[in-house]
């Protein structure tokens, strides 16, 4: 059993604003919603299935799945953080192949940056989650958390501050093609090297953007993605796992990605060098160089030296990535950044990405994040999709 | 003069723990062990990680550890250090690294114990540069 060509992606969307002070959460979901739709020709009784995650407002999918006036047979609210949306689509086709639902519908949205988020700043993930008083009085914020895997990735594998640098100025190349990216300017590895420290390592540039937005996307059944006039994206193979510090056995140098990279490639058929496009969730640079090994890109330990010279440029590298921008450059809603990689990589799938980033003949791509915090307990999902 | 320190609020506290709070209230700092298994591990929990039904006893631990990794904390109203400290017992664990050069504080660096006070709660494990 597998969901190898069980379900196809049809509708992909994302929601253009970076500052929604004017919205409601759930508004901002419901604008998604309704645009993915838009985009794949069906309509709000098409739906028989809805998935989010804790970014939703309300109880589960139930208040949304309200507000939205969906009719439905399958829901599912797993939360993994910002990368459930890729295990969305997973989950989504599995529903479908076991034909619990044929119009699955995907949604993510938030307004962190109104409300004065930031990554620097200490937060309780859950008063009363097990390990809440063993980390949340030490001052774990987000940035941090994934600045002692950078500083043990450093000490352990050589990689230096100009190879995470060159994860951003790969980010920054895309994002000027982008109309709606928060930060549009081409940047240099001196530039983020020389940009204010905000947790060492980590530089102010080595972070994502904070950001208003969403993204919604539409899974369906075979028949009905070829009675759609859209290109088809077939759900070809999905991986997901989670990692935590083992009881104290931690190890900051891999994540959960070592699990499901390898079983996303193999119900998909395929090998990393057969990935035209990937799509890797960039909460932080550092984020990027050890997904990248984990997956199977590279060597462990190797990510730095596969990043560096502008390697993941589109056009110029072995790999282009992120050619939306990112979370480093264009967007991160919710502080999830996970249905965003989807999105861009149907784009590629499709050959609707910018001109300037488009990558020839795509025919294959991977979609990949983490969720959580990289340096305490992440989930990590990986998919890939075809052009068929 | 030195900077002034990063406050710790007080941690929430649950009957699971409370043996580890109520030691710390003594300056003893305890370390759960596995009795089926005989290791010990972090963070701690009255349900063993690594044996069903495995017996857990709290055990005081020597103090003395080594930085697994280590971020100095630029962007905060005071500089910290958030660190994993891997304990001469095994486990490695979340903490502070306090009364040290956040300039110079490194991964492979020998720390103790210490402990720093919580407003309305038990004072809270922290590690200091070894002597």
């Amino acid at each position: 059993m597998s969901i190898n060509g069980k379900a196809y992606i049809v509708g992909a969307y994302e929601h253009p604003t970076r500052l929604a002070k004017d919205k409601s959460v759930a508004q901002l979901h419901a604008e998604c919603a309704h645009g993915a739709l838009a985009d794949a020709g069906l309509s709000i009784k098409d739906v028989d299935g809805y998935f989010c995650a804790g970014d939703a407002p309300g109880l589960g999918p139930l208040a949304m799945a309200d507000y939205l006036n969906l009719t439905l047979k399958h829901l599912d609210s797993t939360d993994m953080g910002g990368c459930s949306y890729i295990a969305h689509v997973a989950h989504a086709a599995e529903a479908i192949a076991m034909g619990k639902c044929k119009v699955a519908l995907i949604t993510l949205a938030g307004r962190p940056r109104s409300e004065g988020h930031s990554g620097a700043v200490p937060r309780i993930r859950g008063a009363d989650a097990p390990d809440t008083q063993w980390e949340f009085p030490l001052g774990v914020a987000t940035v941090n958390a994934y600045a002692m895997c950078a500083a043990r990735h450093m000490h352990q594998y050589g990689t230096t501050a100009e190879q995470l640098a060159w994860v951003k100025v790969a980010a920054s190349h895309h994002a000027q093609h982008n109309p709606h990216a928060m930060l549009r300017d081409v940047v240099t590895v001196e530039q983020v090297v020389g940009s204010p420290l905000i947790a060492t390592p980590l530089h102010r540039l080595d972070c994502c953007v904070v950001s208003d937005g969403g993204g919604a996307l539409v899974v369906v059944a075979p028949e009905i993605a070829r009675s759609l006039k859209r290109p088809l994206v077939k759900v070809k193979g999905a991986g997901e796992s989670m990692k935590g510090q083992m009881a104290g056995a931690v190890d900051l140098t891999y994540s959960a990605g070592v699990r499901s990279g390898p079983a996303a490639f193999a119900e998909a058929g395929v090998k990393p060098a057969d990935i035209k496009y990937a799509s890797v969730y960039d909460s932080f640079t550092i984020t990027v160089v050890i997904q990248l090994e984990d997956i199977g890109f590279c060597e462990k330990g190797q990510g730095g030296k596969f990043v560096a010279d502008g390697n993941l440029i589109s056009g110029v590298g072995k790999l282009p990535w992120n050619t939306d921008g990112g979370g480093l450059c264009n967007n991160h809603p919710a502080n999830r950044g996970g249905i965003t990689k989807v999105i861009e990589a149907v784009r590629q799938l499709r050959g609707e990405a910018h001109p300037k980033v488009q990558v020839k003949n795509c025919d294959l791509a991977l979609a990949h994040g983490t969720g959580g915090l990289l340096g305490s307990r992440h989930g990590a999902a990986t998919l890939i999709m075809e052009r068929e | 003069m030195a900077a002034k320190e990063r406050a710790i609020p007080a941690p929430m506290t649950n009957p699971e723990t409370e043996p580890f709070w109520e030691a710390a209230k003594q300056g003893k700092f305890l370390l759960p062990w596995c009795v089926e298994t005989n290791k010990a591990f972090w963070y701690p929990r009255a349900v063993s990680p690594f044996a069903l039904n495995g017996k857990v006893e709290w055990r005081e631990a020597s103090g003395r550890g080594t930085i697994y990794s280590v971020s100095v904390m630029k962007r905060a109203p005071e500089v910290y250090a958030i660190a994993y400290v891997t304990v001469e017992e095994g486990p490695t664990m979340m903490t502070n690294i306090v009364e040290c050069d956040f300039d110079k504080v490194a991964i492979g660096d020998k720390v103790q114990l210490t402990w720093r006070p919580t407003e309305d709660g038990p004072p809270y494990p922290v590690f200091k540069p070894a002597a």
